[in-house]
């Protein structure tokens, strides 16, 4: 298989005008022939789906919660980036494209930047004109704020619930091609296997939720919005129902897997404190803009923090980073957290913690001051600690938040299965191996509403595609495949439960393919994994049946599929001798502790075909080309 | 060291099915460790029950950090349980007393019948939106955004407004099954902006119509709404969205 990026010719800044207009273009009497089925409805398929619906094509929109308003890009908390330059700090497109693509430690495409840099501006404009509520300055204009690994002001925000606000703007903007006839929205279904005729991907099963019937859908071209695969771990800040089955179901028909390895450990979440819980609460980075982090000097420290005077405390990231300080990335800040703790310093009853501090800040601006700009955030944070972040510093620790890996796209966003497009979260494009704060927003935005609907009408304009129906072969084969999982998941009657396997596979995942890997504990992983996953298909416990609601069944195959991808992970992981953004590889490290790539060797994507289970994968690589960025090692001193 | 574990008992509404006649049941969970979430308490009664070839309890959740609106369950009478201005998910148990029985019931109202024990159909609540809750602006069209000015004080009460996350606990709570609050806090939302202009009088009328086409009974002030809403959405939602539709119908 030979991987064609597809990116256009020509100075970086004009290749998106330029494929804009080389692309093929659908006569609008045309598009209405045309049907596309989009399966999940965060960020990237809501505003892809409502986009593509307002140029006139059918659209069929599924999801897995019982409304398309809840998918999990509604807990986005602090901001959206773009270029305006409102804070006339210097910003521009460049100055964004530079930053993203330095951020992600320059192993993300220039030209899939750029377009990003370039658009995030319309998006703005976009969501201001539907009624997003941002945050205002007094004369009527917008407000921003920073984020970590940007020295100006590019974050656009709506209090901590900015990822709430551009999801309702998209789903409104749904709700109103719903309205008009052009979409139809299918929820709590679960995509649970892809459909391909002549090679090209041409509909998907769905597992009804409530009946626990398989549906059948058709169209000329699949997307899949289904956001990315940090449940691998258990504990992760995503939602309960995030999973990685839609991807893995496409990776095992054909589609390409580029950079699983790359996973984002979030900085500032709420410390775990038993083994009852579920999953981890994100509080928004805007607050190291004025939290201070530290520790004790001292290892073992037990005083209670507001006893420790100021020259006992060792404000690590301000010490190490005096530039950006405690605005570094969050590769950065999560890895130092990690190191701190791992030396002993750690606080709180686990000793996995370290302190986020608002003294300084609420004596300088006023309580008043810090409530406005993180209310929601101290309360979030007093409802599950039981304490009070204006009074003790708030104890964070790092967790798996997002996925910059994801099934490899091409420029115009489809996979390597013709017609399978993928966007948001759920490709691997635009981050490298970190994704800045404030950019999943930005990303997603900019696929759904300013990329696929000029690429997919390329796509369908320009291919051949032959008509047919859900009686088609290929979707009584489908359906049979996805059936049998499903039965044979429910007569294995084992005795341990899919909560159980989950958590093993999580504390895996979490050790050994976590926030800082070894080749040694990787290979052990890949031992594990297998083992693992054999277990499970032979001792699973599963309740109730198939034909009605059944949570736990639904839970059942995705973890059925993180048995598998699980060790795709590690394999990646283990291949890429190198440490680059959120792959920390212990044997590549600076002296002073810092990711050490392998430019070399390794600036290509790593994008993986799957060959059957029990078998390597097979690794293809697409090289990065860098015209117009100088590869630096990445320092935030 | 000191062991505040909690023992709980619960009364919760199991029913197999929209059709079926549902009942309570009652477990016992001890050992509830206060620090537990509501859910992860109903998440440890759960795995004792498929332990023991049971069916576990149906209950919707997904981000389980107050967001999504996907969680709802009435608890001791009252929805999202008895702290004010917090969901389902973000209850505590360290909010309960060791031996306390605590009854669960799904949202009650005809406009959200029951699925499943605690899962109810919301849909409803997309239909209204479907009718109006939008501001028709194609993607691409839209002018710089800075072009039209918004004072502060109206950003922020229309974010005070967007912040519902439409969970249902209003309808869940309020005696006529009223949307109300749901549907005034979206009017309201727009009303208060610029942007919302354009569209105003079409969208009250469609999305008041809507409501009483799916069955939602009238507002008559009771302000149960306000006090479950966990979003803390203010009741003045409805007031404003009574004047959107009087200006309307005088438009």
């Amino acid at each position: 298989m030979k991987l064609d990026s597809k990116i256009p010719g020509g100075p970086l800044a004009e290749k998106w005008d330029k494929h804009k207009f080389d692309m093929k273009v659908v006569n609008p009497k045309n598009k209405r022939k045309f049907t596309v089925l989009v399966v999940g409805t965060g960020l990237a398929g809501a505003s892809a789906a409502a986009s593509m619906a307002e140029l006139g094509y059918h659209v069929k929109s599924f999801c897995i919660q019982d409304s398309p308003r809840r998918a999990h890009s509604i807990g986005a908390q602090g901001g959206i980036n773009a270029a305006k330059n409102y804070p006339n700090d210097g910003d521009s497109i460049w100055r964004l494209f530079y930053d993203t693509i330095k951020g992600g430690d320059y192993r993300s495409r220039e030209a899939n930047v750029y377009r990003l840099a370039q658009v995030s501006n319309n998006i703005i404009d976009q969501t201001v004109a539907q009624g997003v509520p941002y945050q205002r300055e007094y004369g009527g204009l917008l407000a921003n704020r920073s984020f970590g690994g940007a020295l100006v002001s590019r974050t656009f925000y709506a209090r901590g619930q900015t990822g709430q606000q551009l999801l309702l703007g998209a789903y409104s903007a749904l709700m109103a091609q719903v309205h008009s006839g052009m979409v139809e929205i299918l929820p709590r279904r679960e995509m649970v296997e892809l459909v391909m005729i002549n090679d090209q991907a041409r509909g998907i099963i769905v597992r009804n939720l409530i009946n626990g019937e398989f549906e059948r859908y058709v169209g000329d071209a699949v997307v899949l919005a289904t956001g990315g695969y940090a449940q691998v771990y258990f504990l992760s800040t995503n939602a309960m129902n995030s999973n990685a089955s839609a991807i893995w179901r496409a990776h095992k028909k054909g589609a390409l897997f580029g950079n699983p390895c790359y996973v984002q450990i979030h900085p500032t979440c709420i410390p775990r404190s038993g083994d009852y819980q579920s999953k981890l609460t994100l509080m928004s980075e805007s607050l190291r803009n004025d939290g201070r982090v530290w520790v004790p000097k001292k290892k073992g420290d037990k005083r209670p923090p507001n006893e420790i005077p100021e020259d006992e405390r060792d404000y690590y990231l301000e010490r190490k980073y005096p530039t950006f300080g405690n605005m570094v990335p969050r590769d950065v800040a999560s890895r130092n957290a990690k190191m701190v703790c791992d030396e002993g310093r750690g606080v709180g009853k686990t000793g996995l913690a370290v302190y986020l501090d608002f003294r300084d800040a609420i004596k300088e601006f006023g309580r008043e001051v810090i409530e406005e700009k993180y209310g929601n955030l101290f309360e979030m944070y007093k409802m599950i600690t039981d304490e009070d972040g204006y009074q003790v510093p708030m104890r964070i620790y790092p967790a798996p938040h997002y996925t910059m890996g994801g099934l490899w796209v091409d420029y115009n966003l489809m996979s390597t299965i013709p017609g399978l497009h993928v966007i948001g979260e759920a490709n691997f494009s635009d981050h490298g191996a970190n994704r800045l704060g404030a950019s999943a927003l930005m990303q997603g935005l900019a696929d759904g509403y300013f990329v696929l609907p000029y690429t997919i009408g390329n796509y369908l304009g320009g291919t051949k595609l032959e008509k047919v129906s859900t009686d088609h072969e290929a979707f009584k084969e489908a359906e049979a495949e996805a059936k049998a999982k499903y039965d044979k998941l429910l007569s294995i009657k084992g005795s341990k439960t899919v909560k159980e396997f989950h958590q093993e596979i999580g504390s895996i995942m979490w050790n050994y393919v976590g926030m800082s890997r070894n080749a040694e504990g990787l290979k052990k992983a890949l031992e594990e994994i297998p083992r693992l996953r054999e277990e499970f298909w032979q001792n699973v416990k599963i309740a109730g049946s198939e034909d009605s609601l059944n949570k736990n069944l639904e839970f059942a195959g995705r973890v059925a599929d993180y048995l598998e991808f699980g060790e795709l992970m590690a394999q990646d992981a283990l291949h890429r001798e190198e440490s680059c953004g959120g792959h920390f590889r212990e044997e590549h490290q600076t002296e002073e502790g810092e990711a050490l790539r392998d430019d070399e060797n390794f600036t290509y994507v790593a994008a993986w075909e799957f060959k059957g289970l029990g078998k390597k994968w097979e690794l293809h690589k697409e090289p990065l080309e860098f015209e117009n960025v100088t590869l630096t090692q990445r320092s935030y001193k | 060291m000191e062991n505040n574990n909690l023992t709980i008992k619960l009364k919760v509404w199991r029913q197999e099915n929209a059709g079926a006649k549902g009942k309570f049941v009652d477990y016992t969970i001890d050992d509830v460790n206060p620090d537990m979430s509501f859910l992860e308490m109903l998440d440890e009664l759960n795995e004792e029950l498929i332990k023991k070839d049971d069916l576990p309890i149906e209950f919707d959740n997904d981000c389980r950090e107050g967001i999504c609106g996907m969680c709802g369950m009435v608890i001791n009478g009252t929805a999202h349980g008895p702290k004010s201005g917090t969901t389902t998910c973000e209850v505590r148990m360290r909010q309960f007393k060791d031996g306390e029985t605590i009854l669960i019931e799904p949202w009650r109202a005809r406009p959200f019948p029951v699925i499943k024990d605690l899962v109810v159909d919301r849909s409803a609540f997309d239909r209204i939106m479907v009718a109006g809750g939008y501001i028709d602006v194609k993607t691409g069209s839209a002018p710089d955004a800075h072009t039209v000015l918004v004072p502060k004080e109206n950003a922020d009460l229309a974010m005070d407004m967007a912040a519902c996350i439409g969970c249902g606990a209003c309808v869940a709570a309020c005696p006529n099954a009223s949307a109300s609050l749901f549907v005034g806090a979206k009017v309201s939302q727009f009303a208060l902006l610029p942007q919302g202009q354009p569209e105003a009088t079409k969208r009250v009328e469609a999305m008041v119509a809507q409501m009483d086409e799916e069955g939602f009974g009238a507002c008559s002030n009771h302000g149960e709404c306000e006090a479950v809403c966990p979003k803390n959405i203010s009741i003045l939602a409805i007031a404003r969205m009574r004047r959107e539709y009087w200006k309307a119908s005088v438009h």
